[in-house]
């Protein structure tokens, strides 16, 4: 049976009207899809966070090897070509104090300019060469580090001056990286299954008060489809109202925490900027909040259908 | 089948899953017009007869038609539009609780998809025909019981049905209360739709005088023009 335009009217009135003649189951159901989608959108936003930083953290590692003042050219090379054959290396640049010294300038900027103007001539440069070397992965970093440092150990010369690479924050951060998304995984699956309980148990609720109501309807003689469509509505506008508050309320403590952690620049400036993700992020939930809404009163109507 | 038969039952056999047998070879018809009781004592089957009119049980054995509508044959998916035939009234009133007394009966016209004036009319015509035109803003908790079910006839009769079937109407009423009732479902006899009534009321039918049929052990033992209740329940 084709529907009017004047029924269609008439479906979408209804669930409008229903949110409001439920009360309180109505504000119950979107209670329980703000709490699922709120604990789901901070559960992405960590994620994309983490994922962010370990990805800036990835290209920023780096063993430097700095060489001592007494290593010449022939040594340099064996050295070098002994640390570029290490599999976990990826590759190997050498970098004289010379150009060392023009990379420290640039990072300094005009006004640092001054500071180092006494070093900058090749006799008084305090700086050694060194070698930047790119790992292939980023977990690989300490024990290259450490495999470098040992070549002290098969030259009598004691090449190596120093190794340097982020100094324990590298470990720390893909530590902390695991930790985050395991306790993430596992928080998240605790509290999804809450609230999908939640959602299910206002379901079998609104499931007995709508049992008779509908089949009220079909002594009437309201075919399924036309029972169906208001709660529907109702349904998808629950799923959205619910969303809209959980998106409403994501970014505000989003952005708050922004605003706090403007004091400590590296922590401010690792969070992602919202502009960056709000609309996947809020489109996301919006969706989902209204097929979570959609599903709901399907479920809930679809046993009292049944003829 | 005669063009005058609204109902007509042919050797009607109702069991249900318990084993209980509810029915046991009913045969029966009512002609168009006909304002029929059907008593007898509870348990007897009445409510089964009553369940197979408007097609919310399905017969065991034999036929059943309404409106010429083979009902026990009848898709799911037809059941619908032979209900919209159909008036049904209820002990307990069966509103739908968080409507208003104009919109429950204006459902039953924007289930057929009434063009929203002509529905508009036609509610509040029949409203006035019940008596209750000014409390059509009320919710059904706002109604007294006899409100209550002056609103399910409304709804029954909106759609201007060729039968009406009413389950004890007026068993959850006072006596005064009931009368109006039985008026009310008279006039609308009156003006031309069968009436199928179950009751218990023993005072009711012998002072308004129908047809009766009596149901006991799921047969029908009398069927009387102008009949009396004939128990002393």
């Amino acid at each position: 049976m084709d529907m009017t335009f004047r029924t269609f009217l008439r479906h979408m009135r209804e669930g409008v009207k229903s949110i409001f003649r439920n009360g309180w189951m109505s504000v119950a159901s979107i209670t329980s899809i703000v709490i699922s989608l709120f604990i789901l959108g901070v559960f992405i936003l960590l994620v994309l966070n983490v994922n962010a930083l370990a990805d800036k953290a990835d290209s920023n590692v780096q063993v430097s090897a700095y060489l001592n003042l007494n290593v010449d050219q022939e040594l340099r090379e064996r050295v070098e070509k002994e640390i570029a054959i290490m599999p976990e290396v990826k590759e190997i640049r050498f970098v004289s104090k010379d150009e060392g010294m023009k990379d420290l300038t640039e990072s300094f900027g005009t006004e640092g300019q001054d500071l180092l103007d006494g070093f900058t001539n090749e006799d008084t440069n305090p700086l050694p060469d060194s070698f930047i070397i790119n790992v292939v992965e980023p977990t690989t970093v300490p024990a290259v580090a450490q495999k470098v440092e040992s070549l002290n150990e098969t030259y009598p010369e004691k090449p190596i001056m120093r190794v340097k690479y982020g100094e324990g924050t590298v470990e720390k951060l893909f530590e902390i990286t695991k930790y985050v998304r395991n306790i993430g995984f596992i928080f998240v699956a605790g509290l999804g299954l809450m609230s999908m309980f939640l959602i299910s148990n206002t379901i079998r609720v609104t499931i007995l008060a709508r049992r008779r109501e509908i089949s009220i309807m079909k002594l009437v003689g309201a075919t399924n489809t036309f029972i169906r469509w208001p709660f529907f509505v109702e349904g998808a506008l629950i799923g959205l109202i619910g969303s809209l508050i959980t998106v409403g309320a994501l970014f505000l403590g989003y952005s708050q925490l922004h605003q706090a952690l403007i004091g400590d620049i590296t922590l401010s400036q690792s969070l992602i900027p919202l502009s960056e993700i709000w609309h996947l992020l809020g489109g996301l939930l919006l969706l989902l909040g209204m097929l979570i809404g959609i599903w709901g009163s399907t479920m809930s109507i679809r046993k009292s259908l049944k003829v | 089948m005669g063009s005058d038969e609204v109902i007509e039952m042919q050797d009607v056999w109702k069991s249900y899953p318990n084993g209980a047998h509810a029915l046991q070879g009913v045969s029966v018809k009512i002609d168009r017009n006909e304002f029929v009781y059907v008593v007898g004592p509870s348990g007897a089957g009445k409510s089964t007869f009553m369940k197979l009119i408007y097609r919310e049980e399905v017969p065991t054995k034999g036929q059943i038609s309404v409106n010429g509508f083979n009902i026990g044959k009848l898709k799911p998916r037809k059941i619908p539009y032979v209900r919209r035939n159909i008036g049904v009234v209820f002990q307990d009133f069966r509103l739908l609780p968080k409507l208003t007394a104009y919109e429950n009966v204006a459902f039953a016209m924007e289930v057929i998809e009434t063009p929203t004036k002509q529905m508009k009319k036609r509610v509040m015509e029949v409203l006035e025909l019940v008596g209750l035109r000014e409390k059509a803003g009320r919710q059904p908790a706002q109604l007294s019981g006899g409100e209550q079910q002056r609103i399910a006839i409304a709804r029954a009769i909106v759609n201007n049905p060729s039968v009406i079937i009413a389950d004890e109407p007026t068993g959850n009423l006072d006596p005064e209360t009931s009368w109006d009732i039985m008026q009310l479902l008279d006039e609308i006899n009156f003006r031309g739709t069968t009436i199928v009534m179950a009751t218990h009321n023993k005072d009711i039918v012998n002072k308004m005088r129908k047809r009766v049929i009596a149901i006991e052990n799921g047969q029908i033992v009398r069927d009387q023009v102008r009949g009396e209740y004939g128990y002393d329940f």
